[in-house]
Formats: C-alpha cells, structure tokens, sequence
C-alpha cells in the first residue's frame, strides 16, 4: 500500500493545487478545506508553507476514537473511510495528533486524506510523493 | 454556489458598522470582474465627488471563472482614484481571489468612514469590524505581523490586505499590500482605503461550493493545468520572471535610465535577471491556484553591525520595480534594487511612481530647481542610502516638498519647475522607452498603464506607422485584455487563454450562456468603462505628453514626434468614440 509524503515542503510555492485537486477530484467541490491536504502558512509567506495532511499512523489514533465503523485501519497506514457510518460526532478530529481530520463546518462530516495520490499529480515542484509503506508490503505478501 | 442571476456582493458601510449582502446585476451583461467593478461603482460611486469623500465605494470585484482554472487568481479594484480623481482600475493576485470566492462573495463594497483605524473581516459567515488604532502609523510588514494574529486558525486560507503609512497619509500613489508579496499599486487604492481608515482587510476563504458533475471540467481543468506547467507557455514568468526582459529592452535602448535621460547603459548587468537569480534569489511562490509560480522573492543579507550581525530581509522583484528602483534611479547593483524596494514597500508606496517620482526629484536637484531645502536629503543617481532615506520622507509626508511629491511628479513640478523632463504619462511612466505607441497609449490609456493595450508590444513588432493600424490594434487589445480581467484572469495567461479557450471554460462549469456572449461583453465593459472614466473628469486635453519623451532615441533612432501626436489624437477619438458607445450600454 502507498503512502502519501509531503517530504519536500521546502519546495512549495504556495499555489494550493494540491488542495485545489483534492477538493475537486474526490469531493467534487471548489474550496481550500473541503481537502485531504491543506496547506497552512506558519507566520506569513515569508517563513513558507506546511502541508496538513495524514500522516499514515498505523495503529490510527482517529480509527481507535471512531464509535462507528466510518474509519477504519488502513493497511500500511492511515484510515478507510465509509461516510454512510459517520455520525459525525468529530472524536476522529479531536483524536489525530496532527490536525489532519477536517470537520467540514457545513456538512458536518470529517475529511481526510486517503492517500490516493490524485494530488501528487498536480504538485509542480514534487513536494508531494508516494511511498511503498513496508508495513504494508508485509501485510500483502 | 454561482448565482446565474445575479451577482452576489457584500456592502460594507464602515460610518454605520453595518453590512449588507445583496444580489446584484448580471453576469450575462456585466460578466464579473472589470465589469462587475464598473457597474458596482455606476450604482455606487459618486460621479462629481472628489476621491476621498466618505461614500465613495472601493469595490473588490472577482469573476466567473475565479479559483476554477488555473492562473484564474487575480482581483480587480475598482474605486475613484486619489492620484486623478477618476475612476479607475488596480489588480492584484495572492490569495485575494480565492478567498473571495471561498467566502462566497463575487464582489466587496466597502462604503464610509471607520470611526477610529479598523480592520474589516469577512469571512463565508462572519463579518467584522475591529479597531486597530494601535497599528495606525506602523509599516506594511510590522502591520502584517499583527494582523495574522487575528484568525489564526484560517491561517493559510485567508487573504491579508493591509496600507502603510503612505496610504494613511494621503500619499497619491500609495499602495494596497496584498499578501505580503502582491499590490495594488497604481492610481492611489492605498489612500482610498487610508480615507475610509481602513489598515486592514482580511477575507477568509472558510466555505466550499460545489461543483459540476461529469468528467468535462474535470479534464478541462487538467489539459489547462499540464498547458500552463509542462508546455513553453509560462516559461519566461517562472524562469528568471519579468525581469528576463531588462537585458534584451537595454540592447534595443528602450530601457529608461536616469529619468529617461538614456535609454541603454552598460551597467545594465549588475540589474539584470540571471544576476538577480544567481545572487540573490531566495525561491518562488505563487498566487493561490497558480501553479506557476512568478512571484520572485530575493533574499537581502546585509551586515548591520560588527562582529558579524546580520540582518535578512526578503523581497519580491520583477521587471518593473527593478526598472523603478533600479536604472530609473540609476541603481546598477542588485542588492541596492532591494534595499530601495524593501523600503518602498514598508511605506505602502506604489513602488513605479515612486522611483519614477525621485528620478525626476533627482534631475530637478542636480539642474538646481531643488535643493536639500526640499529634498532634505541630497540626491544624486545611484546614491541607495541617500534614496531611501528620501523613501521615507515621501512615506511619511515630512515636509512640503516631499507632501507634494506624493501627488506625482506633475505636481511638483508645477510648484517648482521641471514639468519638461517629468517622466509622466498619464502617472509615472512603467519600464518601457519603446517609443511612440506605447507613450501614447501609456498617456491617454484607460489605466495609464503597460498593461492596458501592450503598446511596446506594437513598437517591437509592428512595421506600420499608420497611426489608424496602431490604433486598432491598441482598442483590440484592450477589449481581449477586458475579457481576461472580466474572468478574472492574470495578464501573463493571455495566450494560454485564447478567446475559445475561455468559451470552453465558461461552457464547462455549465455557463453556456457566458461563454457565447463574452465577446461581445467584453466590448460593452471596454465601453462602460470609459464612459466612467470620462463622467469622473477624464479630459485628454489636460494631459500632455512631457517633452523628455520626445527626447528619447531607441533602436529604431529618435522618437517619431510626428507619428506620436497622431497616434495619441487618434487613440483619443476612438476611447471618445468608445466613451459615447457606453452610454448606450443598459445600466445593471
């Protein structure tokens, strides 16, 4: 299973299409939050971008929290996600140590990134890459 | 969600404190951006009232295809400009345009006068006016720093405008910083929003809309993607940037040096592109959905002590304000370029007008017309520590002098002489010396701007000197320009958006309807828009274009002041004609 990196931030410009894909390609909407990774400025531009986005735990602090079975381990990391079984009661969001579950204020739902890669793809500096998870490899073989 | 009907656009009265969320216009008629500005202010300016008076509107005004393609970044200003009196358009990128649309508004009006010095915040549910009276009088970058403690939890997807002390002093000419790296430079925004007591405005980007089902904008979207990042397209903006062009503009002499007494200097390495690359620049960044990437930002290491104390700043740089801080003022090393624009932008100056401004000063001073009685500071071509010392005078407004200098160089000049070499065209000229075209259009122009109609664009590549073939090409250009900042699109994504391109755009994003009618839109905005211009006191007959300009000597020899005058005459009866056709125009 791959695991979505955003290993070269350094490089980032700040032009939030990642973001922009995320939103559109799996939830089919215009918007900065509405997206797996979201792209902070710590400080103003001048000290660059920080990428908020799942970092793959495996075991998934936000699985555990879940009442529900709407997330659920991930194999070499991070979480399935089934929305028909969200509550939407956010313990997935207080439970990630990273911030990377969104609430999405106006469906209520959480949002995190799935590590599909979509948004690799339109990264014009490669910050963003996929890696083999090992754990994964294993749980395969 | 994109209302067909009807723009959706928040009105701000800063006297009352209180805000209104309206629909209004059409998107069929008005378009959105340049369009959805000029309407906004037919409905709301105040045709006969000077710039400053409390209800004249600033209206922020984004388009239909704003955050849903690529490069489709920017926001144009609409409001009566300071510097003229007229109405008048500025544009700036960052993360403004995105915010907007995420926060749901297609455009905002901000009316009145704040009681004490605020900061307005709007978000998709929020609206708020704060009292910042703590910041009045701080710097663009110190204001900066506060203001992002304020909704610090969108940190990243808000958009940060604020004005430094230029523009809360009145300075004509002052600037809106937008992000730190972007402006609204020209025509004055900064004192419009200095006379509402207006530091800041942040917009937060906190809601999402949704978009069309069906595979056809998505792979719109992503053929447009791969054409502007994977194609020659967008080269030379990412690349070295803007600043590419100083050293072919310096061989063909058509860059202006030492106010406009040259037109080509050898020294010209020490300010070009790859020097500015190799030694100073830092990284890029980019407008929030651009992937391109233009914003150079350099990085200025400067000893401040010994013992080895070192301070950094960085700072953006492009052709024109290299142009403005550099050979205009005859600045020929890189890292003196920054220091000047590092403290231009700390004031809240439009960073052209006001290397343009002190490169007259400067002339004026060395023929003796000015002294340091006036100037303070004595200023010679060339001199960066004597510069920014009288940076901060214009900033600051320290004395008579200096106070009229902030209305343009013009001004001055009609105080103490010097109107003869006083490089202005309608506002202080932008980094061309390419000839007669360009002075014209650049003089007699909707935005007094090189980016109106690309007239050095006719100069470099025109043969003709017909004044009625220039001319057409200047209108045309002008009217695909308006169908770009209708969009609202950046300028440098001109050919990546071809009139077909963008009816493509419009269709996909199911706005068919747009997409058939923004030709002949486009026309009718390029229309409204000089009939604005003309019923805020446009007269073609007040402005004159300097004898320094008939001076100059490119690479195709002197400048044609025959040719010249007829192209400005002509130029003048087809934006006359254009003025009259507005009226015409059904008002929204």
């Amino acid at each position: 299973m791959k695991i979505l990196r955003a290993g070269r931030m350094e490089r980032c410009i700040g032009c939030y299409s990642c973001s922009l894909a995320c939103a559109r390609l799996l939830h089919r909407s215009l918007s900065w939050h509405r997206s797996g990774i979201r792209i902070r400025s710590a400080g103003g531009l001048s000290t660059g971008f920080e990428a908020q986005v799942c970092l793959g735990c495996d075991p998934a602090p936000c699985a555990e929290a879940c009442p529900t079975d709407a997330f659920r381990q991930r194999k070499g990391g991070g979480v399935k996600v089934k929305r028909n079984s969200c509550i939407r009661c956010g313990e997935c969001s207080q439970a990630c140590p990273v911030n990377a579950v969104y609430m999405d204020s106006e469906t209520g739902l959480p949002i995190v990134c799935i590590h599909c890669g979509r948004c690799a793809a339109f990264c014009p500096h490669d910050c963003l890459e996929m890696f083999e998870s090992a754990v994964g490899e294993e749980d395969d073989q | 969600m994109i209302n067909e009907e009807a723009f959706r656009v928040l009105v701000v009265n800063l006297t009352e404190g209180k805000s209104e969320p309206v629909l209004f216009g059409s998107p069929a008629e008005l378009l959105g951006g340049s369009g959805l500005a000029a309407g906004l202010f037919a409905s709301h300016g105040i045709m006969d009232a000077p710039a400053d008076h409390p209800d004249q509107p600033l209206i922020f005004a984004i388009g239909p295809l704003t955050a849903y393609f690529p490069l489709m970044s920017k926001v144009v200003l609409g409001f009566k400009s300071p510097y003229n009196g007229q109405y008048a358009e500025s544009h700036a990128g960052g993360r403004l345009g995105l915010a907007l649309r995420f926060a749901g508004y297609d455009a905002l009006v901000i009316k009145g006068v704040a009681q004490t010095p605020s900061c307005l915040i709007v978000g998709s549910r929020s609206i708020g006016i704060r009292d910042v009276h703590y910041l009045w009088g701080l710097d663009v970058l110190s204001a900066g720093k506060h203001l992002r403690r304020f909704c610090g939890r969108d940190s990243g997807h808000r958009s940060i405008l604020r004005i430094g002390p230029a523009g809360e002093r009145g300075v004509t000419f002052a600037s809106v910083n937008v992000d730190t790296y972007r402006h609204f430079g020209r025509l004055g925004g900064g004192a419009a929003m200095g006379a509402k007591r207006l530091k800041g405005i942040i917009v937060l980007g906190d809601g999402s809309s949704p978009l069309p089902e069906g595979k056809a904008y998505r792979d719109l979207y992503k053929t447009v993607y791969q054409e502007v990042t994977q194609t020659p397209a967008m080269k030379k903006y990412h690349d070295l940037g803007t600043l590419e062009n100083m050293l072919p503009l310096n061989e063909l002499h058509a860059v202006p040096w030492r106010n406009l007494q040259a037109t080509h200097d050898e020294n010209v390495r020490g300010i070009t592109g790859q020097r500015f690359a190799e030694e100073l620049l830092l990284r890029k960044t980019a407008c929030s959905g651009c992937p391109v990437g233009c914003i150079h930002v350099g990085l200025l290491r400067e000893q401040f002590a010994e013992q080895n104390e070192f301070q950094y700043r960085q700072v953006s740089y492009d052709h024109e304000p290299v142009f403005a801080a550099g050979s205009m003022l005859g600045v020929t090393k890189a890292g003196g370029v920054l220091t000047l624009l590092e403290e231009m932008e700390r004031q809240g100056l439009d960073v052209m007008s006001a290397g343009v401004a002190l490169a007259w000063a400067t002339e004026a001073f060395e023929r003796g017309i000015l002294t340091d009685k006036e100037t303070v500071v004595p200023l010679s071509f060339g001199d960066v520590e004597k510069y920014r010392e009288a940076v901060r005078h214009l900033g600051l407004r320290t004395n008579d002098f200096y106070h009229l200098l902030g209305q343009g160089a013009l001004a001055a000049a009609a105080r103490y002489g010097g109107s003869d070499f006083a490089c202005v065209l309608g506002q202080e000229m932008a980094g061309y010396a390419t000839g007669e075209v360009f002075f014209a259009s650049h003089a007699y122009g909707f935005r007094h701007s090189h980016l109106d109609s690309a007239g050095y664009s006719y100069d470099q590549k025109a043969d003709s000197k017909k004044s009625e073939d220039a001319v057409a090409f200047l209108i045309e250009e002008e009217r695909r320009r308006v169908q770009l900042t209708c969009m609202v699109s950046c300028l440098f994504a001109r050919n990546v958006y071809s009139e077909e391109r963008l009816q493509e755009c419009l269709s996909s994003i199911g706005r068919p309807q747009l997409a058939d009618s923004v030709v002949v839109r486009s026309r009718d905005v390029q229309a409204r828009r000089w009939q604005l211009k003309y019923q805020t006191g446009y007269n073609p007959g007040h402005i004159s274009i300097p004898k320094r300009f008939g001076e100059v000597t490119t690479w195709k020899g002197p400048v044609d002041m025959v040719f010249m005058d007829a192209v400005a005459l002509e130029y003048q009866n087809a934006v006359r004609k254009l003025a009259d056709a507005g009226q015409g125009v059904q008002s929204p």
